[in-house]
């Protein structure tokens, strides 16, 4: 598989990715039952 | 004393602006310019000129950014670095603009100054160097669009989100 940072969209896309990622994590880890 | 947190958002934002604005020119603009000014012989314009410039204001925006959002944290700084008393959000885009100052001092500068010719190399060694340049500057692309999603989180964000 292609590294995606090898292209602009690539990086983009796995920046979206991982401020999902965050925000499922603070939600569910950092900040639940606040 | 508000007057200090307030200096310490303006510099902050004036600073961040400078080093995200110059990160995604290189991504965006010059990486794909220099790929077709190197095939028509004009790239020495670009790293002679252009590219230095913009690595100097670009790594030390990137102190200033940081050195002004701790300022701006003051006492809470180890709170959000810890992620915890509602510091979690803003803590997480502290840790990921921390990592991006890394990046810069640690990966892209140093393998830049070999790229340009400002320290002796090789050419595998300014081979190498482009690559793991190249991926630093990318990673930073990918990190800063959290980054700037924690960073600006506020009424808004906690409306949509419930955090």
């Amino acid at each position: 598989m292609k590294n995606p940072l090898e292209s602009v969209a690539g990086t983009i896309i796995s920046g979206l990715i991982l401020t999902v990622v965050l925000v499922f994590f603070l939600k569910n880890f950092l900040v639940a039952g606040v | 004393m508000e007057l200090l947190p307030a200096l310490a958002r303006w510099i902050h934002f004036l600073a961040g602006i400078t080093w995200i604005g110059l990160l995604y020119y290189f991504n965006f603009v010059q990486m794909a310019a220099l790929k077709d000014a190197g095939a028509d012989g004009t790239a020495a314009g670009i790293t002679k000129h252009v590219a230095p410039r913009a690595l100097l204001w670009f790594r030390w925006a990137a102190v200033v950014t940081w050195l002004a959002g701790a300022a701006l944290l003051g006492g809470n700084l180890g709170d959000a670095f810890m992620l915890r008393n509602g510091y979690e959000a803003i803590g997480i885009g502290a840790w990921l603009g921390t990592i991006m100052l890394f990046n810069v001092w640690a990966l892209i500068w140093p393998n830049q100054q070999k790229i340009l010719g400002m320290v002796p190399a090789d050419d595998a060694a300014k081979a190498k160097a482009r690559r793991v340049a190249m991926l630093a500057s990318r990673t930073n692309v990918m990190l800063s669009i959290p980054m700037l999603f924690f960073m600006a989180n506020g009424l808004s964000h906690r409306a949509v989100l419930g955090f």
